[in-house]
C-alpha cells in the first residue's frame, strides 16, 4: 500500500471540511475566471495580464495601508477603481490595436505587459512577500464542530458569490448586458443604434480588470502580497475558463467553484496530484466537449 | 614615393601599437575573476541576488583588491534557478572568460550542476545559499566548498531542539521534490533518535498557494509539532495560513526547517512569533556581526541575510588561501583553505572538512513577540549555540566518494 493512503481515508466530517476549503479556493478561481471570461467574451482578448493585475490589486491594498493608513474595507473599493483605471489606460494605449488581429497577438501583448508590471514590482519590492493582516472585524473564526472556519474565509465565499451573481445578472439579464453582448456579435450594427461601442469595450476591459484587482485585495490577507502571486494562479484560472467554455460567464463561475472543490478533494486523496488535477480535467473536457462545458460556440 | 611613405607610416603605427599593447600586458596582468551566480530575479533572489555581489565586492575591497600581484574582478549572472542555464554560464565563464571561482549558488539543483562543471576543470565553487547536504555527500568535489549552512544542519538544529522541548509527535508538510524529501528524512531521523514519533506526512506540490487543506490534515493528525519541510514562499504561506486556522492557538507547534530572516520579515512578527529556526548568522548577535551588517547596509541598503554574509566570508577565505598558496590553481587553493582556520565576523575557528563542508557553529533562534522587538529587524532571540562538531552530518555517514572509509 503506498504511503499516502495512510492519511487518505478521512472521516465524514473531515471530508466535509475539505469540501468547504475547496469552495474557498473556488471563490478565487471564480472571481478571476469571471473577469477573464468577460474580457474574452466581449473583447476577444486572451488577457494574460490578468494575474499581474490581480497582483496589482493586492499591492494597491498594501500601499494604501502603508502609505496612507487606509485599511482593508475602503481598499476593497479603492484598489479595484485604481487598477481598473490602469486597465483602461492599457486598453486605450495598447490592447485596442490588436482586436482585429489573430488571438495570438493579444496573448503576446498581454503576456508582455504582465512581465513588465511584475518586473517593475519585483525591482521595488523584491521577490519575497509583504505581510497584510486580516481586518480586525473578521479575525478569529468559528468552530463548526467538524472544522475551525476562519471568519475571513467565510467572508471570501460570501463576497465572491455575491459579486459573481451580480456580474452574471448584469451581463445576462439587464439592458446594458444585452447591448454588450450584441456589440460582440455585430459591433457595426450596435454602433448604428447610437451606442458608443469603443467606449463600452474600454469600460468592459476596465471592469474585468477591476474584478481581478478585487480578487487581489481579498487574497492579500490570506496569501502574502508578492510580485509573483499572480503568475502561478493565472495558468490554473485559464484552465478553469477553458473548462467552463471560453467567454461563458456562467461557465466561469460554476467552473471556478466546481474545480476548487475537485482540487480540494485531490488534496485529500492524492495530494501530489493536486497541482495537476485541473489540467487533467481540462484535457478530458477538451476531448469530449471542445467548446467547454458551457461554451456556446463550437 | 608617396605610397612608400604611407607604407612606412603604417608600419610605424603597427609597431607602435604592438609595443603599446605589449606594455599594457606587462602593466596589467590577467585578473583573478570571481563570478557570483545566483537567482537575481525570482523566488530566491531575496536570499542572495545583487546583495551577494555587494558582499563579494566588499570582501575583495577589504582584501586590498589584489592577490598574487593581480587585480581581482567580480562579475555576476542570473541562473534563473535552472540547472542547464547555470551549467551553461559556468562553462562559458571557466572556458572563455577565465573565471577562477563561482560563488553563492542558491537552488540546490543548480549548485550541484555547476559544482560538477567546476570539478571537471579543477575550478572552485564556494556555495553559500545552496542548501542540499548532498553537495558534500554523493555530489562532493575536491574543489567544492559548502560554506554557510546545509539542510542537515538546519533540520538537526531545529528538530532536536523542538523534541527536547516536548514536541515528540510530528506531522510533516513536505515540498514534493528532492530537497523537501531530504529535509523531511533528515528531520524524521532526529525526531526518532530523540524518542519521538512521526505520525504522518503530506507531500505538497512546489509553489503551492493554498495550504489550508494540508493544514487541516495536520490538525486532524493531533501531532504536537507540524514540521515544515519546504522553503521560501511555501514556508511563508503555510505559516501564515496556520495562524489563520488557529493551529498554534489550538496547541500545536510549527517547526520551520528552513526559515531565513527575510521570511520572518514577510510574515510579520505577529504571525511568526514563537517560531523556532536555525541559522548560520543573524545580524544582531554581537558587536562583530552588527558592525559588518552596518557596513553591508551602507553599501546595499538592506540587512544582510546569512547567505550574503557567507559570500563575504567565503570570498575572503578563498583569497587568503590563494595568497598563502601562491598559486591560482583550484585544487591547491582549496587544499590551502582546508589548512587555514576560518575566522571572520560570523565564524570562529571554522574548519573546511575534506568533503567540502565548512564546520562552524550554528544557532538556534526563536522569533520574538511583536512587543519584544525594539527596532527594525529586531527579530530573533538566540536560544542555543549548536557546536560545529554536532551540527553537520558526521563523516562516518558520508556518501562522499572522496572520503575513504576504513
Amino acid at each position: 500500500m503506498p504511503e499516502w493512503m495512510h492519511i487518505a481515508v478521512p472521516s465524514a466530517p473531515a471530508l466535509f471540511a475539505q469540501l468547504l476549503i475547496g469552495l474557498i479556493n473556488g471563490s478565487f478561481y471564480a472571481l478571476l475566471s469571471l473577469g477573464l471570461a468577460v474580457i474574452f467574451g466581449l473583447l476577444n482578448i486572451i488577457n494574460f495580464a490578468h494575474g499581474a493585475l490581480y497582483m496589482l490589486g493586492a499591492f494597491c491594498a498594501y500601499l494604501l495601508l502603508n502609505y496612507f493608513g487606509i485599511g482593508y474595507w475602503p481598499s476593497l473599493l479603492l484598489a479595484p477603481l485604481a487598477v481598473g483605471a490602469f486597465g483602461i489606460l492599457l486598453e486605450r494605449c495598447f490592447i485596442r490595436w490588436v482586436y482585429r488581429l489573430d488571438h495570438l497577438y493579444g496573448l503576446l501583448l498581454t503576456f508582455g505587459l504582465a512581465l513588465i508590471v511584475q518586473g517593475v514590482f519585483r525591482q521595488f519590492y523584491g521577490a519575497s512577500g509583504k505581510p497584510y493582516s486580516i481586518p480586525e472585524a473578521l479575525s478569529g473564526g468559528q468552530n463548526l464542530g467538524f472544522m475551525f472556519l476562519p471568519n475571513y474565509r467565510a467572508w471570501v465565499i460570501v463576497a465572491s458569490a455575491a459579486v459573481c451573481f451580480g456580474t452574471w445578472f448584469l451581463i445576462e439579464r439587464t439592458r446594458l448586458g444585452a447591448n454588450l453582448r450584441a456589440a460582440t456579435e455585430n459591433p457595426a450594427l450596435v454602433q448604428a443604434f447610437g451606442i458608443n461601442v469603443p467606449r463600452m469595450v474600454t469600460l468592459t476591459y476596465g471592469f474585468g480588470v477591476a474584478l481581478a484587482a478585487l480578487a487581489g485585495v481579498m487574497a492579500a490577507p490570506i496569501y502574502q502580497v508578492s510580485p509573483l502571486m499572480g503568475t502561478n494562479l493565472i495558468i490554473v484560472v485559464f484552465a478553469v475558463v477553458v473548462i467552463g467554455g471560453m467567454g461563458s460567464i456562467l461557465g466561469a463561475i460554476v467552473g471556478g467553484f466546481a474545480l476548487g472543490i475537485i482540487e480540494g478533494l485531490t488534496k485529500v486523496f492524492y495530494p501530489e496530484a493536486s497541482a495537476t488535477a485541473i489540467f487533467v480535467i481540462m484535457a478530458i473536457v477538451l476531448l469530449v466537449k471542445p467548446a467547454g462545458l458551457f461554451g456556446r460556440r463550437a | 614615393m608617396k605610397a612608400k611613405f604611407i607604407l612606412a607610416v603604417a608600419a610605424a603605427a603597427a609597431l607602435g601599437m604592438a609595443t603599446a599593447s605589449g606594455a599594457s600586458a606587462q602593466g596589467a596582468p590577467k585578473p583573478i575573476k570571481i563570478g557570483v551566480m545566483n537567482d537575481m530575479s525570482s523566488v530566491y533572489s531575496y536570499l542572495g541576488g545583487m546583495g551577494s555581489v555587494a558582499a563579494a565586492k566588499m570582501a575583495v575591497k577589504d582584501f586590498g583588491g589584489k592577490v598574487l600581484g593581480r587585480p581581482i574582478e567580480v562579475i555576476f549572472a542570473d541562473h534563473q534557478n535552472k540547472p542547464d542555464i547555470g551549467a551553461g554560464i559556468a562553462r562559458q565563464w571557466f572556458d572563455e572568460q577565465g573565471v577562477d571561482a563561482i560563488v553563492d549558488l542558491p537552488t540546490s539543483s543548480v549548485a550541484i550542476a555547476v559544482q560538477q562543471v567546476a570539478k571537471e576543470r579543477g575550478k572552485v565553487t564556494l556555495i553559500s545559499n545552496g542548501g542540499s547536504s548532498e553537495l558534500t555527500g554523493k555530489f562532493c568535489s575536491p574543489t567544492g566548498v559548502h560554506w554557510t549552512y546545509d539542510t542537515y544542519a538546519m533540520a538537526h538544529g531545529t528538530g532536536s531542539a523542538v523534541v527536547k522541548q516536548g514536541g515528540n509527535t510530528w506531522f510533516f508538510l513536505t515540498a514534493d521534490y528532492a530537497f523537501g524529501h531530504a529535509l523531511q528524512d533528515d528531520t524524521a531521523a532526529v525526531v526518532k533518535a530523540a524518542g519521538g514519533t512521526v505520525v504522518g506526512s503530506v507531500n505538497v506540490p512546489l509553489n503551492n498557494a493554498d495550504f489550508s487543506s494540508f493544514l487541516l490534515q495536520a490538525q486532524q493528525s493531533k501531532a504536537k509539532v507540524i514540521g515544515l519541510a519546504n522553503a521560501g514562499g511555501d514556508t511563508v504561506n503555510s505559516i501564515k495560513q496556520a495562524a489563520e486556522f488557529g493551529i498554534v492557538a489550538g496547541g500545536q507547534r510549527l517547526a520551520g526547517l528552513l526559515v531565513f530572516i527575510m521570511d520572518v520579515d514577510a510574515l510579520g512578527l505577529k504571525t511568526a512569533q514563537g517560531l523556532l529556526l536555525t541559522e548560520a548568522y543573524y545580524w544582531d548577535q554581537n558587536d562583530a556581526t552588527r558592525a559588518w551588517a552596518k557596513r553591508f547596509q551602507a553599501v546595499y541598503g538592506k540587512i544582510p541575510t546569512s547567505g550574503q554574509a557567507g559570500v563575504y566570508g567565503a570570498v575572503s577565505h578563498y583569497l587568503k588561501a590563494m595568497a598563502a598558496a601562491g598559486t591560482d590553481d583550484g585544487i591547491k587553493v582549496v587544499a590551502k583553505m582546508r589548512e587555514l582556520p576560518i575566522n571572520d565576523f560570523m565564524t570562529k575557528n571554522g574548519k573546511l572538512r575534506e568533503d567540502g563542508r565548512v564546520l562552524r557553529d550554528m544557532y538556534l533562534f526563536e522569533v520574538k513577540k511583536p512587543e519584544e522587538s525594539k527596532y527594525p529587524f529586531d527579530y530573533y532571540k538566540q536560544l542555543a549555540v549548536i557546536p560545529a562538531a554536532q551540527a553537520y552530518r558526521p563523516l562516518s555517514e558520508s556518501e562522499c566518494p572522496l572520503i575513504k572509509k576504513n
